[in-house]
């Protein structure tokens, strides 16, 4: 694998796995718990829509094929899509949506702080851009947790239902195959293995004044790497891809 | 979603840049201060409208009523000696 085709594959993990999130967020638009909160979630999924926008720019100009970033967003295939599976899963209530969110932007910003020192100028870019994003999105995420957690007993049951739900897809954030082996000898990715555990103390630190507690068997899932999904990500690709597909000519 | 399932309300007031003042903007719904600085943050400076924030409880704020009128502002009427117009102001003063 050259260097040129790790990159591309790289950037399309990534730009998948916010593509994807910023789908699945974007249901609640119009449909949060009340308004404040509506447009806070809206706020969060257009900044992960405008993350992976630039993400899908610029995979499209490193595979040089003459695909747009509008042709990998809307004619790939499940198969074809590297998004992590705990994005593509459901929003559920609104504690497991913000659970989800809240395990994603701590994994996000260790990321993007790391991918921020990369020696791909654009990477390191994008990355630096996202930061400030992230930090807030997890302040608010975090705080809501905490929220539920310590909230009612309803609340609470219902947050402690989707982290049991959620925790098995978690392992995956950090798998790394040869696509990464070639480029952490160019310094370009991050090295997931040493952001593992500042994420696991710092998610374990959340639960903790959550009053949360992780599910004791999980056996934990795989697949996206190598573009095996579960069954959600069809669903949502056929509604997100539906309209350039039927009207491939079709413009704003 | 019942009617009092949003929460108190809050005043929101935002300061465009550091030094000038806040200035009141509109009011929110929360369940606490946490909350409602995040809510107010999303709602009311997404397009750069301000570097600083405060929200008060509405409950909070002591307002005068229509009634106050006369007794509270009238009086002020015939007192032009109060207003600052009797000296010059130095050039590049801009609030006061």
């Amino acid at each position: 694998m050259t260097t040129q085709e790790a990159l591309f594959k790289y950037t399309l993990r990534l730009s998948d796995t916010s593509l994807i999130l910023a789908q699945r967020l974007s249901e609640w638009t119009s449909k949060g718990p009340f308004l404040e909160e509506d447009l806070a979630l809206t706020n969060i999924a257009l900044d992960i829509l405008g993350q992976a926008n630039s993400l899908l720019e610029y995979a499209a100009k490193t595979e040089s094929k003459g695909r747009s970033s509008d042709d990998l967003a809307f004619f790939r295939n499940e198969r074809e899509f590297y998004n992590t599976l705990l994005v593509e899963q459901p929003n559920g209530d609104y504690a497991q949506t913000i659970l989800r969110q809240c395990l994603i932007d701590n994994f996000d910003l260790l990321f993007y702080q790391e991918l921020a020192k990369s020696k791909d100028e654009t990477l390191a870019a994008i990355a630096a851009k996202s930061i400030k994003e992230i930090t807030y999105h997890l302040r608010h995420t975090s705080s809501w947790v905490d929220r539920f957690g310590n909230g009612t007993e309803e609340s609470h049951t219902r947050i402690q239902n989707a982290l049991n739900e959620l925790w098995r897809f978690t392992d995956e954030l950090f798998e790394m195959n040869e696509i990464d082996e070639v480029l952490l000898k160019d310094k370009i990715a991050v090295d997931l293995k040493t952001i593992k555990p500042i994420w696991k103390k710092q998610v374990d630190a959340i639960l903790e004044k959550a009053s949360l507690k992780l599910p004791e068997t999980v056996f934990m899932q795989t697949g996206s790497r190598n573009a095996k999904h579960t069954e959600h990500l069809g669903y949502i690709l056929a509604e997100m891809q539906y309209l350039p597909r039927m009207h491939p000519t079709a413009k704003w | 979603m019942s009617k009092d399932s949003q929460g108190p309300l809050w005043e929101v007031f935002v300061q465009k840049k550091a030094g000038q003042p806040f200035v009141h903007c509109g009011s929110l719904h929360a369940y606490d201060k946490e909350m409602a600085l995040e809510n107010a943050r999303d709602l009311y400076t997404r397009r750069s409208e301000g570097s600083a924030l405060w929200v008060v409880p509405a409950a909070a704020i002591v307002a005068s009523s229509p009634e106050d009128i006369g007794p509270f502002f009238e009086p002020a009427n015939d007192k032009v000696y109060r207003h600052p117009t009797f000296y010059q102001i130095p050039e590049g003063v801009k609030y006061i």
